[in-house]
């Protein structure tokens, strides 16, 4: 019986040990917007729209994304290019691209079925908007380019290649 | 003017103190958040103003926006009571403890240090926070809930059975230093030593009760009910629930600067009787200590089943509570 008081204590005390070990240690939080978040290169977050190093938009409106996204959430209008008004080269390009974040669930088959590049998914994650129509982003919000100060990419990936995917040989 | 001495200065100065105590209140909860954070390798609330000082701020406009509503067949005037009494039983003890070793005499009238020195300033304190279990049971009888009812009887049960030990420690500190009154006790401690050395099974059992009387971890299997929606506390919400939170820190400062009166040496110190803040400042430090590790208790031991806890309490606190009572008798006796 004597044990098992001595016992009891000595490990209560032994917790409190740790504790008080841990209170005297750097905290691990990462305080978010303050500190920066680092994510890998293919993180997929916020969608993008890029345009061509001449200033053309690389989105021809072929709504190849529209009708690769799981979720039906982008909504695509092409519309013939003029001379006067050339916005991607090519024949057509977008006049309305709208894409419901809502909706979205990041998958990235829009990117991957974009025959341009023009759609891709970059790496802000903080999304959070006071109005709901808010978070249907429009083109022009989509087309400017978008770092933000909090996120930082790693630049520490280790790619293991695989030579299959056997388990067995 | 006599009326100023014995009317309005005892006045002003329990305004003061419970102020001061409520406002205590506030910060400690932020101070327990920060250092409970601490110990588990975060940073506490830092957001609400610099480090995270606005928070309390915070969650009293929060407590008060809460909705408020009375259970339609609940007793109305016991409801309203019982987090009304939850609170005052917790301050009304502080009436009793010294706060510094001298009065300070402003305009040639003193305030003096203890704002009642009855010499039976203990049995006061026991018996005042005896009357904290009511609370508890007129808070879950009113509720109008069977679930909150029986909540309320577990919980007034543990705050019933830790007394005994608490009780048992208190008579063996009055067995020690022969006196019940409060600045006599400290005196004797000012005079041989302080009562930690001489008592330490004493001090150990009744740190223990306040934690269990103040329903602290690792014994706030109470307090933790309402999150499984079957404590006491369930169907208060607002400020009717933060009187609760707040009976329940009060009652963490309460037993805490209790012990460092009983056993600490209060405001006693190297050259506490001289400078007259000197002594408060000792009793601020001790009492800092003590909740300081009520604290680290509550982030280190993980919670106590209620039958662990009774089990706890009559077959292990309350014979040790006896034998440090009867032992200490025998070598008084000699």
């Amino acid at each position: 019986m004597i044990n098992k008081i001595f016992g009891g204590s000595y490990q209560i005390l032994r917790a409190m040990g740790v504790t008080l070990k841990y209170l005297f240690k750097k905290p691990v939080t990462n305080q978010f917007p303050d500190e920066p978040v680092l994510v890998y290169p293919r993180f997929r977050g916020r969608h993008v729209l890029k345009r061509h190093d001449n200033g053309l938009e690389k989105c021809i409106g072929c709504s190849l994304c529209a009708a690769a996204c799981p979720t039906q959430c982008i909504r695509v209008e092409a519309a013939e290019n003029t001379e006067e008004n050339r916005r991607s080269p090519g024949e057509r390009y977008a006049e309305v691209y709208e894409i419901n974040m809502l909706r979205c669930i990041f998958c990235g088959y829009c990117a991957e079925a974009c025959p341009t590049g023009a759609i891709v998914l970059e790496h802000d994650f903080a999304l959070a908007e006071y109005d709901r129509w808010d978070a249907i982003y429009t083109q022009d919000r989509l087309l400017e380019p978008h770092e933000p100060k909090y996120i930082q990419i790693r630049d520490d990936e280790v790619f293991v290649p695989q030579e299959s995917w056997r388990v067995t040989k | 003017m006599d009326w100023i001495q014995s009317l309005l200065i005892p006045v002003v100065y329990s305004i003061l103190l419970v102020v001061i105590l409520l406002t205590g209140f506030a910060y400690l909860s932020l101070v327990e958040r920060k250092l409970v954070a601490r110990f588990t390798m975060r940073f506490g609330p830092n957001r609400a103003g610099p480090f995270g000082l606005l928070q309390p701020v915070a969650d009293a406009l929060k407590m008060m926006f809460k909705e408020e509503l009375l259970p339609t067949h609940a007793d109305k005037w016991v409801y309203l009571l019982a987090p009304i009494l939850a609170i005052s039983t917790a301050i009304i003890g502080w009436a009793v403890f010294p706060l510094a070793s001298q009065g300070l005499s402003l305009l040639g009238y003193t305030i003096p240090p203890v704002l009642a020195d009855v010499n039976v300033g203990l049995l006061y304190v026991a018996a005042v926070t005896s009357i904290g279990s009511y609370a508890v049971v007129l808070a879950g009888w009113s509720s109008d809930n069977k679930y909150s009812l029986l909540g309320a009887l577990r919980a007034s049960a543990q705050l019933v059975s830790y007394e005994l030990p608490m009780g048992l420690t208190l008579v063996a500190v009055i067995l020690v230093t022969g006196t019940m009154s409060m600045t006599k006790i400290i005196q004797f401690q000012i005079d041989h030593m302080w009562l930690i050395v001489l008592q330490p099974i004493a001090f150990i059992i009744f740190f223990i009760a306040g934690l269990a009387e103040s329903n602290r971890s690792p014994f706030d299997l109470p307090e933790t009910e309402n999150e499984l929606v079957s404590g006491f506390m369930t169907e208060y919400g607002g400020i009717r629930f933060a009187s609760f939170a707040m009976g329940e820190y009060i009652h963490v400062i309460t037993f805490s600067a209790l012990t460092a009166i009983l056993f600490l040496g209060g405001w006693s110190g190297p050259g506490a009787e001289s400078i007259p803040f000197l002594g408060l400042l000792y009793f601020f430090v001790k009492t800092a200590v003590m909740i300081f590790t009520v604290i680290w208790v509550r982030a280190s031991v993980p919670r106590v089943r209620y039958d662990q806890l009774m089990r706890f309490c009559w077959k292990f606190l309350m014979p040790l509570a006896l034998l440090n009572l009867v032992i200490t008798a025998i070598i008084i006796a000699l």
